[in-house]
Order: C-alpha cells, then sequence, then structure tokens
C-alpha cells in the first residue's frame, strides 16, 4: 500500500494516467517480444496466408487450439512448414493434404463431408428440423381441437400441487 | 398409444444415454492414424551414437521392424522406457529409436543412463521426420511390415498389454 502511495502520490487521475502508460507498455513490449520469437518472413501476404491456412488446422498436442493459435512446439514447428511450402509455391489445398496425410482429417476444423461424418454436418440440422416439426404438429391439432376438450383452468392451491 | 407418450421420450433418453455413454469410453487424445496400411515416409538419418553412419527406410525393408520415438525431454517416455528394454531382450523384433528433437548429448546420455533397448536410434533434430509420421505426443510407437508399411500406431507409452495383445500378435502374424 505504501508503494501504491508513492506511485499514485499526486492525484487520482495521474495515478490513473501512468498506470495505463505501463499497461499500453507492457501490451507493447509484450507483442514485439511474442513477434520476434517467430522466424516470421518479411513477406506480409505470405504471412497472412501462413496465418490463414493454421487457423483452419487443429493443434494435436492441445486440440482445442489452432495452429494458428497455439504455442505448442509442434504448433511452431507446423507453421514454419506452412510457411516454407507457400514459400515453394504451394496451393492450400496442396498443404491441407499434406497435413491430412500425416494426422488425419482431425487436424481440419472443417472437417470435409463423407458418409463417416454425414452425421455430424447433417445431424444438428436435421434434429431442429424434427422438432420443429413436432411443435407445429402438436399445436396444430391443439389449435383444432374444440374448447371443451381442454381442462378449464383451475386457480392454484396453496400448497402450489398441480 | 397412450404409453407412447411416454415411451417415446424414454427412447430418446436411452439412445442420448447411449451416444454419451460411449463418448466417456473415447480417449480424445487418440487420433487413428491415416498412415496405417500406407508405406512408412522415407527418411534418411543420422544414428545417434554415430552421426557419420545413417541409416534410412530402405535399409530396413524386408524385415519386420517397430520405430519407437523418444526423446530425453519426454517425461513419459521415462515411464515406457524399462519397459522397452525388457522387451528387447525377448529379440522379437529389431527396435529403432526415432530420437524426436532431441540434443545429441542429451540423448547419448540418456540411454547410457537407462539403458539401451535399441538396435540403433536415429536423431530428427528438427523434427522434420516426426511430422512426416505425424507424430504429436511422444512416445510413439509404430510397427513396420517386410514391404515398408505401417500396420500399427500407438500413441503414448506402450504398456504390458498393449504388448501382449497387440505387438506381439501382429509381429508373429506379419513373420508368419
Amino acid at each position: 500500500m505504501k508503494k501504491l502511495n508513492h506511485w499514485c502520490a499526486n492525484s487520482m487521475a495521474k495515478c490513473l494516467a501512468q498506470a495505463l502508460w505501463a499497461i499500453l507498455l507492457a501490451c507493447v513490449t509484450g507483442a514485439s517480444l511474442a513477434k520476434e520469437a517467430l522466424p516470421a518472413s518479411n513477406d506480409p501476404a505470405l504471412e497472412a496466408r501462413m496465418l490463414a491456412i493454421s487457423s483452419e488446422l487443429r493443434c494435436l498436442v492441445c486440440q482445442n487450439q489452432t495452429i494458428a493459435d497455439s504455442h505448442a512446439e509442434l504448433a511452431v514447428d507446423l507453421r514454419a512448414q506452412v510457411r516454407e511450402m507457400l514459400q515453394a509455391g504451394k496451393t492450400d489445398q496442396e498443404i491441407t493434404e499434406y497435413m491430412t496425410a500425416r494426422y488425419g482429417d482431425f487436424v481440419l476444423y472443417r472437417p470435409p463431408f463423407k458418409t463417416l461424418t454425414a452425421v455430424l454436418w447433417v445431424g444438428p440440422g436435421a434434429m431442429v428440423l424434427i422438432g420443429l416439426g413436432a411443435l407445429f404438429a402438436v399445436l396444430r391439432r391443439r389449435s383444432r381441437m374444440p374448447a371443451e376438450q381442454f381442462e378449464p383452468e383451475e386457480p392454484e392451491g396453496p400448497t402450489g400441487t398441480p | 398409444m397412450r404409453y407412447l407418450k411416454f415411451l417415446l421420450p424414454m427412447g430418446i433418453f436411452l439412445v442420448l444415454v447411449l451416444f454419451l455413454g460411449a463418448g466417456l469410453r473415447l480417449d480424445p487424445k487418440e487420433v487413428p492414424s491415416p498412415l496405417i496400411g500406407k508405406a512408412a515416409p522415407a527418411f534418411t538419418l543420422a544414428q545417434l551414437d554415430d552421426p557419420t553412419h545413417t541409416i534410412s527406410r530402405d535399409d530396413l525393408l524386408g524385415k519386420v521392424w517397430m520405430l519407437n520415438v523418444w526423446a530425453s525431454w519426454c517425461v513419459a517416455c521415462r515411464e515406457e522406457h524399462p519397459l522397452l528394454v525388457e522387451f528387447a531382450k525377448t529379440k522379437l523384433l529389431p527396435i529403432y529409436g526415432l530420437n524426436y528433437k532431441d540434443q545429441r548429448a542429451a540423448g547419448q546420455k540418456w540411454l547410457s543412463d537407462f539403458g539401451n533397448p535399441y538396435n540403433a536410434s536415429l536423431t530428427d533434430l528438427d523434427g522434420r521426420v516426426g511430422i512426416d509420421y505425424g507424430v504429436y505426443g511422444v512416445p510413439e510407437t509404430f510397427i513396420v511390415d517386410r514391404q515398408g508399411v505401417v500396420r500399427f500406431k500407438q500413441i503414448g507409452p506402450i504398456t504390458q498389454e498393449v504388448i501382449r495383445e497387440k505387438i506381439e500378435p501382429l509381429v508373429r502374424k506379419l513373420n508368419g
């Protein structure tokens, strides 16, 4: 607390400004440090393509991160691999095929549509359709029922039992 | 018809339970390798104990062999290692090590400290061959047949059960 008092000796506003500067500085230096760690190429267009491709690939070490996001050593290696293949003039598709040949469809965040993955792709949509269909059918049947088939509304009992 | 109202949600619930139950038993870390049934990726790598000597995949054609990916920095490898040393004594098949992204001196020291089950260890310093074999969780173990086709892959340490139930029967079958 003493330290803080010393830091914020003048006024609250000035203290806040100082803190903000400190945070900003930390962010900027942190970001530049992170960039230095990558053997990035000088070509920004190539870097952008590399990031676009690697953000579609799953990092198998950490599973719920893309290769673009992950700091795992394998992800760093694979980013370097993607970069190198781009420099060699490979197409995006060739790179994706290279990765799936080694790590399987699991590396793709967008798995291809085939018989094995059909349920995955169609399942959720089909479930929604079935649900909506059932809801529609029930509502329609009820709207056609004469009023006397419904139980008259009862005031709630004191214990709240239905 | 009256029962259907109760049986239908019950049925749907049971199906869900089955799916979730099956999901619990699956290990998401075990990704099926696309390499099984395909030719083992080619490599030519220097030996760990003698960098002037290289071994390539084609040198190993004609025999059933095991590739065990290991590194001195890998904790799970240490856990697996005694078993591998024991298994090597049975001389069921030649075992080649892939010293993955390791330092030569550290790898050599590791083998002299804990025993060397390998016919030879190959150094994959930059992890290139590792990528070709789809390695992502060291240790990994492959079995390659006489034609150079990958027949088996284990991700993570091999265990007594894996050796008894999978590796031994497979090697016997392949050696026919």
